[in-house]
């Protein structure tokens, strides 16, 4: 692989890596932290009236800031790698419209839900649930696009549709787990049975996609299935399917638990869910790197020149050890279980 | 063809979600302002009405920028999917700056605005009144750095090109361009307009719905002296800005003027017709030698014309009528703002009396006239530099991308519904909260804990209707 890297020595041969990381990083924590809240925006259509407030009180001070994550990462993809962001997006066209217009819709009914007329209030949450159903959907249905370079052949769409289910039964698993931490009483109680579905949903999903990736992309099948490889990497998906059975155990026994008003473990359904997004992500990166553009651009042709990056490099740097450390103060501010929003 | 078509279709799409885009920030930077101004008072006096006033205005921030957000999403997304060739072009200076705004300004605005919102009874008051001034601040710095960007494209300077890519020689050259001094006031003053009289038409409407306690009182004062103080102030910014563009796009500035030949003594075009075809106005009224005078402060001045840029000058008649309803705009916000300070004035002894029906109507109907004049005014200031994208280094067809025509033209329709669907409901609701939020929601005399929650008020509401 590493033929295709230039000079590591050089601002152009490290610099592309950094930030390849950097952006990988701002992705996963895109997709942890609006994983979850779009999660609570898609169980919302199963939940009575009021636990439906409760739902968006657990997200409301959150969802902006978690958001932004992506616009982080896009615009890393936009600055540091501009040749590759035009030919990304290009192929991408439709679904990014769809991401963006489910992004929209939820984005503004969050608001419009308790400001607008009492009878507007349905309709308004239809368009929560629906906004975050698309947008979940569009972002599973990007990263099957990106794993077959960007195919067109019929197997290449049903699989980006297949991973786009996977990802919205992960992001439910996760808004489950989110829930059952943040909620009390009964709707903690069917945040479990919540999670329970989607957990069977999910891991179907990721063996699905485990199976099916590499059959559809000869370099990641390459890449995996030589030696010492497949050695070195089973760490992976035997790790994967621990947190599965952890997750399992943990929804069997937590609401015995949670009805004698013990909130011990409650933790661990979500906390599982994010290893399991911190492996799949390891094992995608591992399957991609160093291609852009899977089999065509390497972060290296698509990177932008080394001055340009030095100067977002410096500001990222100063500045991403302030956005971290006032994230974690709006999360200890906002600790417990949640309450109604009031302002 | 079909290309052309596509270009046409991307150039519309895109057009149609900055406007919409704009309409949120522009609110969203002054009103932060506003609402600090509100809790320092609050804090200061600690006069309840003044918070009162801080918790209705807070709520339409919320609104407000939450449109913001998921618009301008979608724009970061439109660079790639509709102009991959900007960023190839131009994106070692257009990155690091859009990179700046997020890295400084978005998580700032959007973290602290969860902690403004909802962690009053949380956090301390001074935490409260920081996470304000924080909020205020980032989107004050995202247009810092988004005008610097725009600015750039219209004026560059601070590069050089180097095997077809844009390098930069000098960041503070390219931040402090040309026209970035100009156009940064001048937006920040329009933001400035837009909300004081956003915030005085819904005052007024909310006095002639009978509402005159001291909060309503207090905002609609607010709105007013501000739109009385900001807009001279506009007026003579927007003359620099008209100057500066006259020294570094003279194509633009005769498209405002609709001036098509090469003149001295250049007559200032009151009404017209530009006629692309014939390079000439119908229907002209004009007043000598005026243009001159206030272009290059001498009767006798020479101005540019068209002539001196065929081919390579923006389309005349757009650019020439947004400019006038710019300034028709300005030039009634003006009389309205200081027509009602002098009702309002302070020798006068209770001025919940002494406005009139007739003129709290006029300023209703203004209160989305900063949108109107802000709308018009992008147009000449975006469609003033067509054909370019960056002036004399990458034209707008250059930079578009390959999308076939039908896929955009179906995005587009798409992105047109929601975002009339969108528009239409954020000033329903806008109007529909100063009906609703009245001091009935919450028990009379039960302290003064003001609360549209989730949990309550629809219910509530649900119940009067009952």
């Amino acid at each position: 692989m590493l033929d295709l890297a230039p000079d590591l020595t050089q601002a152009a041969g490290w610099m592309p890596i950094v930030f390849l990381v950097v952006m990988g990083l701002a992705m996963l924590a895109y997709v942890v932290l609006d994983g979850y809240d779009l999660g609570v925006g898609m169980l919302m259509h199963r939940a009575s009236d009021d636990d439906k407030d409760t739902m968006i009180a657990s997200i409301g001070p959150f969802w902006d800031a978690n958001e932004t994550w992506l616009v982080l990462g896009v615009g890393i993809l936009l600055t540091v790698f501009p040749l590759a962001h035009g030919v990304i997006l290009g192929a991408l066209y439709l679904p990014v419209a769809m991401m963006l217009i489910g992004l929209t819709l939820r984005g503004v009914a969050f608001d419009f839900r308790v400001k607008a007329h009492a009878s507007h209030k349905p309709l308004w949450n239809r368009m929560f649930y629906s906004g975050s159903l698309l947008a979940s959907w569009s972002q599973g249905y990007m990263l099957g696009a990106l794993i077959t370079g960007f195919a067109s052949t019929a197997w290449a769409v049903a699989f980006s549709a297949v991973i786009g289910l996977a990802l919205v039964a992960a992001y439910c698993l996760m808004g489950a787990g989110w829930l059952i931490i943040k909620s009390e009483g009964e709707l903690q109680l069917q945040a479990v049975r919540w999670a329970r579905r989607s957990l069977l949903f999910t891991v179907a999903g990721i063996a699905a996609i485990s199976i099916a990736t590499p059959l559809v992309s000869p370099s990641i099948f390459s890449k995996w299935f030589s030696f010492p490889n497949i050695v070195l990497l089973l760490p992976i998906p035997a790790a994967t399917a621990v947190l599965f059975a952890v997750i399992y155990r943990s929804l069997q026994r937590l609401p015995v638990r949670l009805a004698q008003g013990n909130e011990y473990g409650a933790w661990v359904p979500f906390g599982a869910t994010v290893g399991v997004f911190l492996l799949a992500f390891y094992g995608l990166a591992y399957s991609l790197f160093p291609w852009l553009v899977i089999d065509s651009m390497t972060i290296w042709q698509a990177a932008s020149a080394p001055e340009a990056m030095g100067v977002i490099l410096a500001g990222a740097a100063v500045v991403l050890p302030l956005i971290i450390g006032y994230t974690v103060f709006a999360y200890r501010v906002f600790w417990g279980k949640s309450t109604a929003l009031k302002y | 063809m079909e290309g052309l078509d596509a270009f046409l279709l991307a150039r519309i799409q895109f057009a149609a979600n900055i406007t919409f885009h704009i309409l949120f920030p522009t609110i969203s930077i002054s009103l932060g302002w506003v609402l600090l101004y509100f809790k320092l008072r609050f804090v200061r006096t600690q006069d309840q009405y003044w918070m009162d006033a801080y918790q209705f205005w807070v709520k339409i921030f919320a609104l407000t920028f939450a449109l913001g957000v998921v618009s301008g999403i979608t724009m970061s997304f439109q660079f790639g999917t509709n102009w991959p060739g900007y960023m190839q072009k131009v994106g070692n200076i257009a990155g690091p700056l859009l990179a700046y705004e997020v890295l400084t300004a978005f998580f700032l605005e959007a973290t602290m605005l969860g902690v403004m919102l909802f962690a009053r009874e949380r956090v301390s008051e001074t935490m409260h009144t920081i996470a304000t001034l924080l909020v205020a601040g980032g989107t004050t710095l995202s247009a810092f750095w988004i005008l610097a960007l725009n600015s750039w494209m219209q004026t560059p300077a601070g590069f050089e090109m180097i095997n077809g890519q844009a390098h930069v020689t000098s960041w503070l050259q390219v931040i402090f361009n040309p026209s970035f001094p100009y156009r940064l006031t001048h937006m920040l003053l329009a933001s400035g307009l837009t909300v004081s009289f956003l915030v005085a038409g819904i005052s007024a409407y909310r006095w002639l719905r009978n509402e005159r306690g001291a909060e309503v009182m207090a905002s609609l004062k607010t709105g007013v002296y501000l739109a009385a103080i900001l807009i001279p102030l506009q007026i003579v910014a927007g003359d620099f800005h008209g100057l500066n563009t006259l020294e570094y796009q003279p194509a633009k500035l005769a498209a405002m003027e609709g001036i098509w030949k090469t003149e001295r003594g250049v007559a200032a075009v009151l009404f017209a017709l530009p006629d692309a075809e014939a390079r000439e106005n119908r229907y002209e009224i004009a007043i000598p030698k005026l243009a001159s005078l206030y272009l290059t402060h001498s009767l006798d001045g020479e101005v540019k014309g068209l002539d001196q840029f065929e081919g390579k000058h923006p389309p005349v008649a757009p650019v020439f009528w947004a400019f006038r309803i710019m300034v028709g705009v300005g030039m009634l916000m003006l009389a309205v703002s200081w027509a009602t300070v002098y009702q309002l004035a302070p020798w006068k002894k209770d001025p919940a009396r002494t406005l009139t029906p007739w003129h709290a109507r006029v300023l209703v109907a203004m209160t989305f006239a900063g949108w109107v004049a802000l709308v018009a005014g992008w147009y000449v200031t975006e469609i003033g530099r067509q054909p370019w994208l960056v002036t004399g280094v990458l034209t707008a067809a250059d930079a578009a991308s390959k999308v076939p025509a039908p896929r955009i033209a179906f995005t587009l329709s798409l992105y047109l519904a929601l975002y009339a669907a969108l528009i239409a409901a954020y000033i329903s609701v806008v109007f529909y909260l100063a009906r609703h939020k009245t001091h009935a929601d919450r028990p009379s005399g039960a302290g003064m804990e003001d609360t549209l929650n989730p949990v309550s008020y629809p219910k509530k509401e649900g119940a009067a209707n009952a």
